[in-house]
């Protein structure tokens, strides 16, 4: 095990508003290795994306409060200044995001809005910088590179623009990419080619990728280590295999469930979990899924559950004792009701 | 595009003589003086008025005047004449055009640099105090009449009767041709209160829309590129809000070339505005065209220009 490349510590980021203080991440800690990926799962409203942007300080200002520590490379992002944390934007860490039309410049060639990303951290000809532009455009399977350098964003189909964007977070090979939903926009089959583009970059290049994501089926297919995290926290952590055979958290279990199967017959009814994440401006006492759990015991309901190591490399945040939980999982998975789960959870009594 | 020019020039053609007819058709319906009167002078008996009616057209229908009127300007480029003055309406108008260009393009630099700094300033210090004066000033500055800021301007600056007297008052006005020191001199206060209301208008434009644009994803892009603010702020930001700027910018310079009215009568400058005053005020029909002809022909080219420049600053709009 080589030392982290990121280490997020208790990071926590709070907003001020009108209508009180929204604690969109609340105490996370997370930390990735070299050429390592994670991916981080979660509802809208969790806190993945405001955590993302919090470690490139994208969400800096005057009403926002951000505590706890992401040490990179040595120094802390958190506490570092402006000037300092620009040097690491986009050459330390690189970030692509969700709807690759709207975050590309309307006005601006893509060649020249890659050639601008080349030429902030290292003074670079234009000659040079141009090269580079249409070599990374190639990299990331851009046809005829050189002559789309002088397309604008429009003239782009959604896969050659997210492509585009991947080329310009490429162009100071960061140690790490963090990709905020980077598919969401797109195509399905124009997803699955663009996960894999990231997947065999991250390979090539050792590149560290972390990928925010509500869909569990991109998790599968690019993240290495899995983060579940629900009102602002982590709830489950755990290497992605084992997430998908052993879930440990009823509120992992209902995002698998929730999945439709291609298996199942085909006017089953969807499963989704029931009610809406809690307020992040007054968080209910107890745990904060307990309003939406089937499994919910009296003591959910006062007693906030920590994130605790389970297994070998895993970690849940739930009050039930996860022996129990771990009986109950094969049932669920195999179609079960949750009533019958609930028997096994509860146990003999 | 080059067709959509040759389109558009067409259209300007078109339009300008519907713009003509119709100030015809209203100096007609209007009740006016009798043009060949007013011609004729105070003592003229009724038979040098009926001479002058007939050999001014005015005895025939409306239709035969107004097709003597464009068969002059087609083949003599003939604008008529005009009555009060006895002199070719072209050749007043193009006396009293450089007035008008010095008084419309210098106020346009002063509100156009003054209001786009201004701008930029309050929506990147959006809320701070700088911001809330600015804005507060800006109220003002819009709501404020020119001819009344006009006159304050007059009565605190003018050299002669100002009680700071610092430059040229009312009626200073010289060309640039002659002496370019007494130009700028009579020129300074006509830029200044007729700046301030645009500057006013283009500065809360501008701090609206660029406010805006720092919240687009594509901003966020650049900070995360590693961008230096100023450089997120003015290659990004200000590049996509300058559009409505630009629009609003060639339509107002298009209308006021037509005649900056208030400010020249206010000030005293002999530009088409005072022209055009002045001629409505006589009942001078064909000198009343030419002014109308020419702020149409500013306004439509005006036009044409902002959409051409439209097409160059944003590259996702396309004309055939």
């Amino acid at each position: 095990m080589s030392a982290p490349l990121l280490q997020v510590e208790n990071l926590s980021v709070s907003f001020n508003t009108e209508d009180g203080v929204v604690k969109a991440v609340d105490g996370v800690s997370w930390s990735i290795e070299p050429g390592q990926s994670l991916g981080i799962v979660g509802e809208s409203g969790s806190g993945k994306t405001v955590g993302g942007l919090t470690l490139l300080g994208l969400t800096r200002s005057r009403r926002t409060t951000v505590t706890g520590r992401a040490m990179f490379e040595g120094s802390d992002l958190v506490s570092m200044d402006d000037e300092s944390l620009r040097a690491v934007r986009g050459k330390g860490i690189a970030m692509i995001f969700q709807d690759p039309l709207s975050s590309l410049h309307p006005f601006y060639r893509v060649g020249d809005q890659i050639i601008e990303a080349i030429q902030v951290h290292s003074p670079t000809p234009k000659k040079v910088a141009r090269a580079r532009a249409a070599e990374l455009l190639g990299l990331v399977g851009i046809p005829d590179p050189s002559a789309r350098l002088d397309s604008y964003p429009h003239e782009f189909s959604g896969g050659m623009r997210q492509r585009a964007m991947i080329a310009m977070a490429l162009s100071n090979e960061p140690r790490l990419l963090i990709a905020d939903e980077p598919t969401t926009a797109l195509d399905v089959t124009v997803q699955a080619q663009i996960l894999e583009l990231l997947d065999r970059l991250r390979r090539e290049l050792q590149m560290a990728l972390v990928i925010i994501t509500h869909d569990l089926g991109v998790v599968a297919e690019t993240a290495e280590q899995v983060a579940v995290m629900y009102a602002g926290r982590i709830v489950e952590q755990a290497p992605v295999n084992e997430l998908f055979s052993h879930p440990m958290h009823p509120y992992t279990w209902g995002l698998l469930r929730s999945i439709p199967k291609l298996t199942g017959p085909r006017n089953a009814a969807l499963l989704p979990i029931p009610g809406r994440p809690p307020s992040l401006i007054s968080r209910p006492t107890g745990c904060a899924f307990a309003q939406r759990c089937a499994y919910a015991e009296d003591e959910c309901r006062v007693t906030d559950p920590v994130l605790a190591a389970t297994a070998q490399g895993r970690q849940s945040a739930c009050l039930i004792p996860h022996e129990r939980r771990m009986a109950a999982w094969p049932a669920l998975a195999a179609g079960g009701t949750e009533a019958d789960a609930r028997k096994v959870v509860r146990g003999p009594k | 595009m080059a067709r959509y020019i040759a389109r558009r020039l067409l259209w300007t053609v078109v339009l300008m003589f519907a713009v003509s007819v119709v100030t015809f058709i209203i100096f007609y319906v209007l009740p006016s003086a009798d043009p060949a009167a007013l011609r004729a002078g105070r003592h003229a008996s009724p038979q040098q008025i009926e001479e002058i009616r007939h050999k001014y057209h005015l005895d025939k229908s409306l239709l035969d005047q107004l097709s003597f009127y464009f068969k002059g300007i087609l083949l003599h480029g003939d604008f008529g004449i005009s009555y009060v003055n006895d002199q070719p309406v072209a050749k007043l108008v193009f006396s009293r055009l450089p007035a008008t260009i010095s008084v419309a393009v210098g106020a346009a630099v002063l509100w156009l640099l003054s209001g786009v700094a201004i701008g930029i300033i309050s929506a990147v210090r959006r809320h701070s105090k700088l911001d809330r004066a600015t804005m507060s000033l800006a109220l003002v500055g819009i709501s404020a009449p020119v001819y009344w800021l006009g006159l304050v301007a007059l009565y605190l600056f003018a050299d002669d009767i100002g009680l700071i007297p610092l430059f040229g008052g009312s009626g200073s006005y010289q060309p640039i041709t002659e002496d370019p020191l007494a130009w700028l001199n009579s020129m300074i206060l006509p830029w200044v209160v007729l700046a301030v209301a645009f500057a006013a208008f283009y500065s809360r434009l501008l701090r609206g829309t660029l406010i805006e644009v720092m919240g687009e994803d594509y901003i966020r892009t650049a900070r995360a590129k590693g961008l230096p603010e100023r450089t997120v702020v003015m290659r990004h930001g200000v590049r996509s809000a300058i559009t409505p700027i630009v629009t609003a910018f060639g339509l107002d310079l298009g209308a006021l070339l037509g005649g900056a009215v208030l400010v020249e009568i206010v000030f005293n400058i002999p530009g088409i505005g005072r022209l055009a005053y002045d001629a409505i005020l006589h009942s001078d029909l064909f000198l009343i065209q030419g002014t109308v002809l020419l702020a149409a022909f500013f306004v439509i080219g005006a036009n044409l220009v902002v959409d051409v420049v439209y097409a160059y600053l944003d590259p996702r709009v396309r004309y055939e």
